[in-house]
């Protein structure tokens, strides 16, 4: 998708090498990136702020860093872009809302400063569904994201600025969160690698709560090594939140080529019916692809799998309505005005918040309330258990498993609107991973129907990402033409 | 779109109330449907046997997490109060607590 044409770096290892070793200057690479966002950002609308100038000026940094002989790091000179849910420090930051429109925040979140820290250059933060809510970004009070290859498709969400940005060479690399899917579905619609790691593994300090239990921070990129080296410099340990493991960064670089010969890749056979037939003969090829290369294709059973949409669409509210209860007009974003609290905080929330935010807080409100709290949010953890026992049963036999990512390719805009649950049913293959805290990604692999793009997803049982990246790496090589 | 009667418009009305939110007439309605055909498709648990099953609230075993108690910055209060809707005297300000609310 990318018209930085000639010879000129478009991987994020191709302009980090080039810029630490002074042969391009980052100046050269982010003027190059606002160009194209020039060119394509008003057909496509990936962001909710563009950072020109900082970007211009942070450039400048790395380029006088270079200059002198410093270390400028291992992203030195890569434009970024971050979904608007992550925080940065006296920059406006949206989460695609309303109640938070103009809020700037006063610290920066931790992937923020590891980023910087490597150096990296944010230069935008992109649009997403209403607190990452939705799975196609229409649900922004800022309008919709278009899928760049084809304008009039979504390109899936809540991630779709993020994907959008990467896919249509806004910026090299890019950060989604990904709470039931939010960064595997618009990868897979928009072409690009999306990667959800192990719940823990990235801190999520900064990151605006959607649910706590299941959201995590992960990368976008067109090449699976490019996701490889963003995820090493954004993952280890973070005293700043109490649910980040304690270990070091993620190794999986090293060990991207080592291939998949011995590898056992399981086939989910009781895998929930929906996904179209353009992508399951994707999904066989890419079966093909990793027998050709020597892996060893196994069936296994997850029986619970089917469950996971309701388990997390009970869970996933109910978390949600805790967490959004800090949006009441006090301490941050907007408030409507009223003559004592109580009217306040629910004037504030009935103008802040979008029709879909409001339907999960009610939802979750109703699962966790007294008298349904047993029936429904309570028994939706117990088949979180069950879920996560029949996954720790199929990695018995297999090392890691292969679905798809979406069950479509891109669709138009509109045409999931009306429907909230046609629009939570594209989340059949990538809500699993997130109940149980296990990684997973999805990796392009060739074109279906309409001649867009399908993504194949490689889970992998917790922390075992390098095994997941080699998978990847494999399928990368083997895409069909 | 198929009406469902899983919950009843009463029901979603209490809801609102406890998440603070206002609906309108039509909202509630709107809302009653919605929530009660998700409810529907959501009923596909009932029939699991989870007699014994631990309710899992969260991918890792969660233990409180203590640090060093030594003296580290924290967020400047200028700056939170500055990204706050009204402050006053360094403190946030807030219409009348008591009084008019039913």
């Amino acid at each position: 998708m990318t018209a930085l044409n000639d010879s000129f770096p478009t991987t994020a290892i191709d302009i980090a090498w080039n810029v630490r070793n002074n042969v391009v200057r980052a100046t050269e690479v982010v003027e190059r990136h606002l160009a194209q966002i020039e060119r394509r950002e008003g057909d496509i609308h990936a962001f909710n702020l563009v950072l020109a100038d900082e970007a211009r000026a942070r450039a400048a940094e790395i380029d006088d860093a270079v200059a002198v002989g410093r270390d400028a790091g291992p992203l030195a000179g890569v434009p970024i872009a971050l979904k608007d849910n992550m925080c940065t420090r006296g920059i406006p930051t949206t989460c695609s809302s309303r109640i938070l429109d103009g809020w700037r925040p006063p610290y920066d979140a931790t992937v923020v400063t590891k980023l910087r820290e490597a150096g990296a250059i944010v230069i935008g933060k992109t649009n997403l569904d209403e607190f990452a809510m939705g799975s196609s970004t229409e649900n922004s009070a800022f309008g919709p994201t278009r899928n760049p290859h084809d304008t009039t498709r979504v390109p899936g969400g809540s991630s779709g600025g993020s994907a959008a940005a990467v896919a249509a060479g806004f910026a090299a690399l890019s950060l989604g969160s990904d709470t039931g899917g939010s960064i595997r579905q618009p990868a897979a619609l928009c072409g690009v690698v999306g990667v959800k790691p192990t719940y823990g593994a990235v801190s999520r300090y900064g990151l605006i709560a959607f649910a706590s239990s299941l959201d995590q921070i992960g990368p976008f990129s067109t090449t699976v090594a490019d996701a490889s080296l963003l995820l090493e410099s954004i993952s280890g340990h973070d005293p700043l939140d109490s649910t980040s493991i304690r270990q070091g960064p993620l190794d999986i670089t090293r060990q991207l080529d080592f291939g998949v010969a011995g590898l056992r890749v399981g086939r989910i056979t009781d895998l929930p019916e929906g996904a179209s037939p353009d992508v399951v003969e994707r999904l066989e090829q890419a079966f093909d692809a990793l027998r050709e290369a020597g892996a060893e294709i196994v069936d296994v059973e997850v029986p619970a799998f089917t469950y996971g949409l309701t388990a997390y669409y009970l869970i996933a509210p109910a978390e949600a309505s805790s967490n959004l209860a800090r949006y009441d007009g006090v301490r941050f974003g907007n408030r409507v005005e009223a003559p004592d609290t109580n009217a306040m905080y629910t004037a504030t929330r009935t103008d802040g918040f979008g029709a879909e935010v409001k339907r999960r807080i009610m939802l979750g409100t109703y699962a966790l309330s007294a008298g349904y709290y047993d029936a429904y949010y309570g028994r939706a953890l117990k088949v979180r258990h069950r879920i996560a026992d029949d996954f720790a049963r199929a990695y018995e036999r297999a090392d890691v498993l292969l679905t798809p990512a979406s069950p479509t390719v891109a669709f138009h805009l509109g045409d999931k609107t009306s429907d909230p649950m046609s629009m939570y049913l594209c989340d059949t293959y990538t809500i699993p991973s997130n109940l149980t805290g296990e990684p997973a990604m999805s990796v392009p692999f060739g074109t279906g129907d309409d001649g867009l793009p399908v993504g194949v997803q490689v889970l992998a049982p917790a922390l075992q990402e390098a095994m997941m990246f080699r998978t990847a790496a494999v399928l990368e090589q083997r895409v069909p033409r | 779109m198929v009406v469902s009667d899983r919950i009843t418009p009463e029901a979603v009305a209490k809801v609102a109330k406890l998440a603070r939110l206002s609906l309108s007439d039509d909202e509630l309605q709107h809302a009653t449907h919605q929530l009660s055909d998700m409810l529907d498709h959501f009923a596909d648990i009932d029939a699991l046997d989870l007699d014994g099953v631990t309710p899992m609230t969260h991918p890792t075993p969660i233990a409180n997490v203590m640090r060093e108690d030594i003296e580290m910055d924290c967020l400047d209060r200028d700056e939170v109060l500055a990204a706050a809707p009204a402050a006053e005297d360094g403190r946030f300000r807030v219409p009348p607590i008591i009084g008019l609310d039913d």
